[in-house]
């Protein structure tokens, strides 16, 4: 369970790790059970709304907007933040953003921290690598504090750890935090987390978070959570610092009006979050004073540079995709190799490795279009998958690898034979024979060759009739209008 | 009417009884049907695998053959939705203002086989009499991509003799995916075990759809697990007793 990786760069192909996945049966009844939960609360409070397409096609435009003009509105977003009093820092990549939040702890002098949860510094691996410099980290989100107390990674973007049950939970707190009477009781293990954290939100000084959305207009970071950690962490420090991509930017402060509402409901099947935090710069007295934001790219430029694909950047990190995905409910989400993991892991992980990784997620899915359904920032997700699978085949097209390629070789043959309806034909009538040696006794092929023996790990294929609807078509008599 | 059939290359080959009911029932109906024995594949499996440079001809090659058509059936959710959804955008990047101009005239003429029924035709009740249990599945495509919503079903209730058996999550995908079902097969075969486990509960005799390559799916699966549940286009229902 703790062998997964989730670097891109390191992870087994889909299929493989899926493969591996499949068998954990107790992963997968509690990923279908809790992403059941959700998608029903989803389902209640979305059928609430009257609006709610007018408010996915709202949501779209704020984020097409802020993306068409990112560099303007980050620059206003820099320009606000530092009038109101906050450091802003620009990282091109993972590397340089780990350094600058070590160089800011360093200079206040801090030597543990407390964390919201954030994708971002996951996605960085900010952790680990403030904890081979002698940082201290205390996850305070009780999903995140489950995965660090069992050194396990996020399953889930908003859930991090759905893919544990309450059982597994009360097993890990029981140990780790020494309550051998701990229940599973969902408020027992709760209370435990919080008489735990609550201590290290009272001595620690320094605080690191993500932030949903960036505000421009104002230089406003907007944070939105469920259990109260997050205000805890973003008031009570004295150092915050807030690590956010760069596609986080939202135009104006009345952009929440649409986002705030889209946003819990996709998340948590909830009108409004529990906690809505909106905060602008440093008041003295108050809350944190010394306050940093880094505005992370780590390869978001490249994708942005794609008109196909940029719409990938307007995700506000629902997960409403994940929780719908019939693909994710199989495997969870350790099997995308990625902190993103799901339809939307699929489409942005490869990108932001400017598709020199994880070339098998965008074929992670069966384009049923369940994600584009629940998207309510109306990603096209199914496009874009399609869209990187041509990518993927053009940069092999004429590397000699490619030539030995049963897929390459299949679909190539069976370009030629579609652009004539006699080698089609031809063809028809070549694969009845050719199959014959494979028909069992009951008319169907049970075992295939090569690539074909995917279909029959789990499935039969019935023989070929012994006519095609052409060949009916052409025999029909005269008077009944069939041929022409 | 002439309708022109589209058949689609793999009811062409491997599932001729659809199209044969298709026939059979549209012509039963009044209309005149036209199968242009040039045509072949859409493009489809190859556009979405990733092969778009390959998808592209035929593409050209459909619109072509199809483009002085009165109307085109298709009774195939998923080729519908990619000459719908995905030749626009091959018209766009291959700067084919040519075949744009096609696209635009022939999508207005383009029905998924119960779409024609319901929509153009103005039909629900064709007069089929199909004495049987059936559970519907509502393949990804036509609900998704076309928003068939019900119109298969309210063609199905109309069917004499019918019983209709709500299908549990019948609209979560059966796992086939088109080439999806060879790249990831362990996760095909988990989401389909979980659409033939939903099925068997249904207790039903048939299964229909709007879409061969789900059924193929389904059936294959079912034939593996030694169930006698029969996996059956919609058209072969619609088309069962009209020739009492």
């Amino acid at each position: 369970m703790t062998l997964v990786t989730l670097d891109p760069r390191k992870a087994k192909p889909f299929p493989k790790a899926a493969a591996e996945l499949l068998r954990d049966t107790q992963l997968r009844k509690n990923v279908a059970h809790a992403t059941d939960v959700i998608q029903r609360k989803r389902a209640a409070v979305v059928a609430e709304k009257e609006d709610w397409q007018a408010l996915r096609s709202a949501g779209a435009e704020i984020r097409k907007e802020a993306l068409r003009h990112l560099d303007t509105y980050l620059e206003q977003f820099e320009q606000q933040f530092i009038q109101a009093g906050g450091h802003v820092h620009w990282a091109e990549d993972a590397v340089e953003a780990q350094r600058i939040v070590l160089g800011i702890l360093r200079e206040a002098q801090a030597t543990e921290i407390i964390k919201i949860k954030s994708m971002t510094t996951a996605e960085i691996e900010l952790n680990q690598s403030l904890e081979s410099n002698g940082i201290r980290i205390y996850e305070t989100d009780l999903a995140e504090l489950i995965l660090q107390l069992g050194a396990e990674q996020p399953s889930h973007i908003i859930a991090p750890a759905l893919h544990k049950n309450r059982q597994q939970v009360r097993e890990l707190f029981s140990r780790e935090m020494h309550l051998p009477d701990l229940t599973d009781e969902p408020a027992a293990l709760t209370e435990a987390a919080r008489l735990y954290l609550r201590e290290k939100f009272l001595k620690v000084k320094a605080a690191v978070c993500g932030a949903n959305f960036l505000i421009a207009e104002t230089g406003s970071i907007c944070i939105v959570e469920s259990e109260g950690n997050g205000r805890m962490c973003l008031t009570l420090p004295d150092t915050l610092i807030a690590i956010a991509g760069i596609e986080k930017v939202i135009p104006h402060f009345s952009d929440l009006e649409v986002l705030l509402q889209t946003l819990p409901r996709s998340a948590t099947g909830e009108r409004m979050n529990p906690y809505n935090s909106v905060w602008t710069g440093v008041t003295p007295g108050d809350g944190p004073q010394n306050l940093h934001v880094v505005l992370l790219d780590n390869g978001r430029s490249h994708v942005l540079a794609d008109e196909i694909s940029r719409q990938t950047l307007q995700c506000i990190r629902c997960a409403a995709c994940l929780n719908t995905c019939p693909v994710f409910r199989q495997t969870g989400g350790h099997a995308y190799g990625s902190v993103y993991s799901g339809p939307i892991g699929a489409i942005l992980t490869p990108q932001l490795y400017r598709l020199e990784h994880a070339l098998s997620l965008p074929y992670a899915s069966s384009l049923c279009g369940a994600c584009y359904e629940v998207c309510p920032v109306k990603i096209n997700i199914p496009e874009v998958l399609v869209y990187l699978r041509s990518r993927v085949v053009d940069r092999n097209r004429g590397k000699l690898a490619s030539v030995f390629n049963q897929e390459r070789i299949g679909m190539k043959m069976m370009a030629r034979i579609f652009l004539s309806p006699q080698r089609f034909e031809a063809a028809q009538r070549m694969a009845r024979v050719l199959e014959k040696p494979l028909v069992g006794k009951d008319g169907w092929i049970h075992w295939l060759p090569g690539l074909g023996g995917q279909w029959t790990v789990a499935r039969d294929l019935e023989a070929f009739p012994a006519q095609t609807f052409r060949e009916w078509w052409q025999s029909r008599p005269k008077a009944k209008g069939g041929r022409q | 009417m002439r309708i022109s059939l589209f058949i689609t290359c793999y009811n062409d080959t491997l599932f001729p009884a659809t199209g044969k009911a298709v026939v059979s029932l549209l012509e039963r109906l009044g209309h005149t049907v036209e199968f242009p024995l040039e045509q072949t594949c859409c493009g489809q499996m190859h556009f979405n695998t990733g092969y778009r440079r390959e998808a592209y001809p035929l593409a050209k090659r459909f619109l072509s053959i199809f483009q002085d058509a009165e109307v085109v059936c298709i009774p195939s959710s998923s080729c519908v939705a990619m000459i719908r959804d995905c030749y626009p955008a091959l018209a766009c990047e291959n700067n084919d203002e040519k075949m744009a101009q096609e696209v635009d005239s022939l999508l207005p003429r383009i029905f998924e086989f119960t779409e024609l029924l319901t929509d153009h035709l103005k039909l629900e009740d064709v007069g089929a009499y199909f004495p049987h249990r059936v559970t519907y599945h509502a393949s990804c495509h036509g609900l998704r991509s076309l928003h068939l919503g019900d119109k298969p079903l309210r063609l199905l209730k109309n069917v004499r003799e019918i019983s209709l058996i709500e299908l549990q999550d019948a609209d979560r995908c059966c796992g086939f995916g088109g080439t999806f079902a060879v790249k990831n097969a362990e996760v095909s075969a988990a989401m389909l075990d979980d659409k033939v486990r939903a099925l068997l509960d249904t207790r039903a005799e048939v299964c229909t759809a709007c879409d061969n390559s789900c059924l193929m799916h389904i059936q294959g699966m079912l034939h593996r697990q030694h169930a006698t549940v029969r996996a059956m286009h919609i058209a072969e229902i619609l088309a069962a007793g009209t020739d009492r």
